[in-house]
């Protein structure tokens, strides 16, 4: 029997694609949109995850993430180093600057500075040039995409300072130079970093330079950075920094995670993303409940007469449970490899999306919870139907 | 007492009441029935005389409200659910007004149903269903869907499906109203060539009285009550009308 239930199923061919039409639709933007919201999540943190050295993110005990940061005395980096179980503790200097193009145009960066001596918190990747370059004179290092984006400018101007049609973007490159309060900045490398949620340009240098850069202030120490030695456990390590210098030590991934949840309770992105994710379950269960609902409808007097010729009620509910069954599992494919290849499609451009296999597994669930309530309504019918039915008419 | 030997069905007083107090209709007031194996009886009477209701309880498939009923040696109203259930399915064949064959299956598929309800594998439902098939001269449409087929043929697929299973008792629903004459005819002819055995025995609803001529007994009802039997000796030869 289970061969005819699906054979109704697919011999309905309008009402089967509308309810393939329902589920994959559902699937698809609750797949897109919660990957998209993952994504710009993990962009809140790729500062973080990009830096894979330190054990430690040592802060200001008034800073709530990564992006709002506030500046602890250059002596808070010695009452570390003095923990027991530190192997090493290094300056950090992060901070949003305002940049100045060759062509004149503004342009806010993230300039990040790393310790003189050890380079420590530099980029994941090099493009051009290497991390040393750095301690040429006035040298910063790009981040590539914003190189060829943000940071370029047009080939031609006209006297109004726009470009000449026809113009094309030169990226900019080893050797360019560029202005970071009115400070000179030379261009020796280029590197890869995850994008941000900010989406600004990262700028590497040593610490002492994006001092340099930086406006004169009491306090200018962003971040400390630190190694747990061999054998110390980071977490009881981090508790140990904070309870004798009072600042605020967090592990890397607690650091990741007090940022993604600042964006969370801060913003309206979770408000924004849930709508559009509860939107797709509706529009699911409008669609294939409606249509499903339609569908049992439709074959009720065929069901009827099943139940008069000895189809038990738990036959029929099987039959109903795998036509609803396999319309979710066709249905829940589509819209997960449709969300897949949009994934695809712009994978590298602005568009955040990062699909963790969470995401298909949440979507799943949602998907059986619209078949399931799709298909109770209609086994409600199935159940409450008298076989009587099929000698009216 | 009836002769159960002889007796397929056996029904004394049956009422039936759909709704209470004052909305009670009573669609069977007392009705009485005596189907012998291996004859055909036709019910006939006006609409909403309780024809219907009255083959429905005989097939187990609504409940009396009164009366005592005994089909096949057994009332199926005692019968638990599940038991009902299965009893129908190995004991009744069905027929229904507007056949019922499902869109999307084949007619052999369509004729393999009620084996398939019974549990019995696939390949040799199909082969069952194949044989009566050819039995209702239909081996060449046998994997043709209902829509491609004729009313005629569509009956004669849903006469194939009443009787694969070999059931004792066979209840038919106005089998040819759905029918011209001439196809009304083909069908009752073929249902007194095959269906009516000496083991067997028919119950057919009907209004059309181009077809009386089929049955071995005709019980005439009206307001839910049996008000004529009359017992004839039975034609089974179709009347066809001559074209020209």
């Amino acid at each position: 029997m289970n061969r005819i239930a699906i054979k109704m199923l697919v011999g309905d061919v309008a009402k089967y694609f509308g309810i393939l039409l329902g589920i994959t639709f559902a699937a698809l933007l609750i797949t897109q949109q919660s990957s998209i919201f993952t994504g710009l999540m993990s962009r809140t943190y790729a500062f973080i995850a990009d830096t894979s050295l330190p054990d430690l993110w040592i802060t200001d005990p008034e800073v709530k993430y990564i992006d709002e940061l506030e500046p602890m005395q250059s002596t808070a980096l010695d009452r570390v180093r003095g923990v027991p179980g530190v192997e090493w503790a290094v300056p950090m200097y992060k901070s949003i600057l305002r940049g100045r193009l060759h062509n004149g145009t503004f342009r806010s960066v993230i300039v990040v500075g790393l310790d003189d001596a050890t380079l420590i918190g530099g980029p994941p990747k090099m493009v051009e040039g290497e991390l040393a370059d750095l301690r040429r004179a006035d040298g910063v290092i790009l981040d590539v995409v914003s190189a060829k984006t943000r940071l370029a400018s047009w080939s031609a101007y006209d006297a109004d300072g726009k470009p000449v049609k026809g113009a094309t973007m030169v990226p900019m490159q080893v050797g360019d130079s560029l202005q970071i309060n009115d400070r000179r900045a030379v261009v020796v490398g280029l590197c890869e970093v995850s994008r941000t949620f900010q989406s600004q340009p990262v700028i590497y240098t040593t610490y002492s330079r994006a001092l340099s850069y930086a406006p004169p202030e009491r306090k200018q120490l962003s971040l400390i950075l630190a190694a747990a030695s061999p054998g110390t456990d980071p977490t009881e390590l981090a508790a140990r920094v904070t309870a004798t210098t009072s600042l605020r030590a967090r592990t890397s991934d607690e650091m990741c995670w007090d940022t993604v949840m600042y964006y969370v309770k801060n913003t309206g992105i979770v408000i924004n993303f849930g709508i559009a994710v509860l939107l797709g379950f509706l529009v699911g269960i409008a669609i294939a409940g409606q249509t499903f609902y339609n569908f049992t409808l439709d074959n009720l007097r065929y069901f009827g007469a099943l139940k008069a010729m000895g189809g038990s009620n738990l036959l029929l509910l099987r039959m109903v449970l795998l036509q609803a069954t396999l319309a979710g599992v066709i249905g829940y494919g589509l819209g997960v490899g449709a969300a897949s290849l949009f994934g695809m499609q712009v994978k590298g451009s602005e568009l955040a999306f990062r699909m963790t296999w969470h995401i298909p597994a949440i979507s799943g669930a949602a998907v059986a919870i619209i078949c399931a309530l799709s298909s109770i309504v209609s086994m409600i019918k199935v159940i409450r139907l008298e076989p009587a039915v099929v000698f009216r008419g | 007492m009836a002769d159960t030997q002889r007796t397929a069905v056996h029904a004394r007083g049956i009422t039936k009441v759909f709704g209470k107090n004052q909305n009670a209709v009573h669609a069977l007031r007392g009705a009485d029935l005596e189907v012998p194996y291996g004859e055909l009886v036709m019910l006939v009477g006006p609409s909403g005389c309780g024809k219907t209701t009255l083959i429905s309880i005989l097939a187990g498939i609504l409940d009396r409200s009164d009366g005592s009923c005994e089909v096949l040696g057994v009332d199926p109203q005692h019968l638990r659910q599940g038991a009902r259930t299965r009893w129908r399915g190995e004991n009744i064949g069905f027929v229904f007004q507007q056949f019922n064959l499902i869109p999307a299956l084949t007619a052999v598929e369509n004729v393999a149903v009620p084996l398939l309800l019974l549990g019995h594998s696939r390949n040799k439902a199909i082969a069952a269903a194949e044989a009566q098939l050819d039995r209702v001269g239909l081996a060449d449409k046998r994997r043709q869907r209902p829509t491609q087929l004729s009313g005629g043929q569509q009956q004669r697929v849903a006469i194939a499906r009443a009787l694969v299973h070999e059931p004792k008792f066979v209840v038919c629903d106005e089998p040819t109203s759905a029918l011209d004459a001439d196809n009304g005819q083909i069908v009752m002819s073929l249902f007194a060539d095959i269906a009516v055995q000496g083991e067997r025995a028919l119950v057919v609803v009907t209004h059309d009285a181009r077809i009386f001529h089929f049955a071995d007994r005709i019980v005439r009802m009206d307001d839910g009550a049996v008000t004529d039997v009359r017992q004839q000796a039975s034609d089974k030869t179709p009347k066809l009308h001559a074209h020209s």
